[in-house]
């Protein structure tokens, strides 16, 4: 199991982590500073092209971080499933930051480097936190009268490689080779406006881009972990899982899951869809096969007290589909035990048990019959639990999340 | 004051860019999670409309997640990072003997005049970064790094708007 990001919470506690929190923040603060972001003529020289600084800082930063977690990630030491991606709402994203962009030519600043410039004694810089504190204010009130618009175009966790057909790997190189030229061309751009400070190149700068892009390559050597690369490093531990049926859960412990208001309990029907059709659980929602993987994304930012339930007609589809969804770092994966054939032979009425009943039945094929396409109409597919007083072994325990629900600017 | 002749120049911009770009990696290595401003200013601000105001908080949508009930809005990630950045940028500045009192502006206007724009942009600022879920820090830069589309359609937003208007306020900084 790849060992990052850190269970920050479970390592140290809610307080211990907000520590950790802290210490990100002052080497934040202090790089920021370091680079002169504490000061607003420096920061709106760039919209003059006197000096391309914030252009210069700001695509370094992401080029060697971007390399690094995609590195780390090939190599098995970083989980990039855990990590926050921030969601894509578009038109809101593109409007809020044409506001910002205008935002930071009339103040000087942007928030994160007008903290700094406070912290430093720009009495401008305090002006600009005051402002944006009324900012977000006048947000808060107003956000009521749009939140349609404030909603919309949401694509969930996308990505460049995604929106463009290509390998992660692929991506990060090209990103690190054009950053490069462009900040070839920001030199020749800052001696062409007469920049007094662009002296001589220092040597040191060929040499640094040319290692970046070697780590960039070498992460499209290694390749990103595919899911099964994935499943090998948590093979052990999740077959040990398995095969002491620590992940199987009984129909009643499914219902009463389903019950309980302070559960969210996601039921996710592996089957084909003409079985599907036929029968399935109230709420339950049909994966295609080749849509598992993907939904990984999705299923991880659910909130921490989701239980996501797997179920087939008996257990062996729905075991692959916790192997791959366990190898995407899933929290709180279950199967239904026996499958929807077992849920039907528990739930369902004795008359319908004992004549629908298909006999000779293979693998993975219903065990009963359906005259029509019943979906979740039958009663079977939402049982009264007080109906059924059956006990059970409760076998869920909930994880706590490793992955954050917020990020960048939660 | 005598401390600007003895201020330490910034560093070259591709090293602090590196720095950055290590301090960005580990954030997500260790946390998951990037780095991020408005969002910390945000709940410091609910709390304050808490102590004044608790029940407005309570009809709010928006702020109900932050503040309802006994939750309380500082008992966040976000804040504690936001607190930290203010404590790094003023070590790094008495490193470097940059702390000191001043308004930095351009040649042609008054210090109340830089005041007043500042207080404007920073609301826009303020107002454009909870519209897009993140400023600079936490959707441009963050984002960025770990390849998210609306990151990136941000960043080149932020950029058309400044440079849209950078024209029309060139008197302002030149």
């Amino acid at each position: 199991m790849t060992t990052f990001p850190l269970p920050l919470t479970e390592l140290l506690g809610q307080y211990g982590s907000f520590m950790i929190y802290l210490l990100v923040g002052v080497a934040f603060g202090a790089t920021l500073e370091t680079a002169g972001f504490g000061n607003s003529t420096k920061l709106a020289a760039q919209f003059y092209f006197k000096e391309l600084t914030v252009f210069k800082v700001m695509f370094t930063a992401i080029i060697v971080a971007m390399t690094l977690i995609f590195l780390s990630s090939a190599v098995g030491l970083l989980d990039y499933s855990l990590i926050w991606v921030p969601p894509t709402y578009l038109w809101p994203g593109i409007v809020g930051g044409l506001i910002m962009g205008v935002g930071f030519i009339v103040g000087g600043f942007c928030p994160g480097t007008s903290l700094v410039g406070m912290a430093t004694g720009k009495v401008d810089a305090f002006f600009f936190v005051l402002g944006v504190l009324s900012g977000i204010f006048i947000f808060g009130e107003t956000v009521g009268s749009f939140a349609v618009f404030f909603e919309s175009s949401y694509m969930g966790r996308f990505t460049l490689p995604e929106l463009f057909g290509l390998s992660y790997d692929t991506v990060v190189l090209l990103i690190v080779v054009m950053a490069l030229a462009m900040f070839f061309g920001a030199e020749k751009v800052e001696k062409a406006m007469g920049h007094e400070t662009a002296q001589s190149t220092p040597r040191w700068y060929l040499p640094a881009a040319a290692s970046l892009v070697a780590l960039a390559a070498l992460t499209l050597v290694i390749g990103q972990p595919e899911n099964q690369d994935r499943w090998k490093l948590i093979e052990a531990e999740k077959s040990r899982q398995l095969d002491e049926r620590e992940v199987q859960i009984a129909p009643a412990e499914l219902l009463s899951l389903i019950n309980d208001s302070k559960i969210k309990a996601v039921l996710l029907d592996v089957r084909e869809e003409r079985h599907f059709n036929q029968f399935h659980l109230h709420g339950a929602r049909r994966l295609a096969e080749d849509e598992i993987i993907a939904s990984a994304d999705e299923l991880i930012f659910e909130p921490a007290n989701t239980v996501f339930v797997l179920m087939s007609n008996d257990e062996s589809a729905a075991t692959e589909a916790w192997k791959m969804l366990k190898a995407e770092s899933v929290p709180n994966v279950y199967i239904l035990e026996g499958g929807i054939n077992n849920w039907i032979r528990t739930y369902a009425d004795e008359e319908f048990v004992q004549e629908r009943l298909i006999r000779k039945h293979s693998n993975e094929q219903p065990a009963w019959r359906f005259d029509a396409a019943l979906g979740s109409r039958h009663p079977a597919a939402e049982p009264n639990e007080h109906a059924f007083e059956i006990e059970f072994e409760p076998k869920v325990k909930l994880e706590l999340k490793r992955a954050p629900t917020s990020g960048g600017c939660g | 004051m005598s401390t600007q002749s003895r201020a330490k120049p910034y560093m070259n911009p591709y090293l602090a860019g590196t720095l950055l770009g290590v301090v960005l990696f580990l954030a997500f290595f260790i946390t998951g999670t990037g780095l991020g401003a408005s969002g910390g200013l945000n709940r410091l601000l609910v709390y304050g409309q808490n102590l004044v105001a608790p029940e407005h908080i309570d009809q709010v949508p928006y702020l109900l997640k932050m503040a309802g009930g006994s939750t309380n809005p500082l008992e966040s990630w976000i804040v504690f990072l936001t607190v930290g950045t203010v404590i790094g940028g003023f070590i790094s500045g008495l490193f470097g003997r940059r702390v000191k009192f001043e308004t930095n502006k351009g040649p042609r206007i008054d210090n109340k005049t830089r005041w007043a724009m500042a207080f404007i942009g920073g609301g826009l600022m303020g107002y454009g970064a909870r519209l897009a879920r993140g400023c600079t820090s936490g959707q441009a830069m963050s984002g960025g790094a770990v390849l998210s589309v609306g990151s990136w359609a941000f960043m080149f937003a932020v950029f058309a708007g400044a440079y849209a208007l950078a024209y029309f306020l060139r008197r302002y900084w030149n």
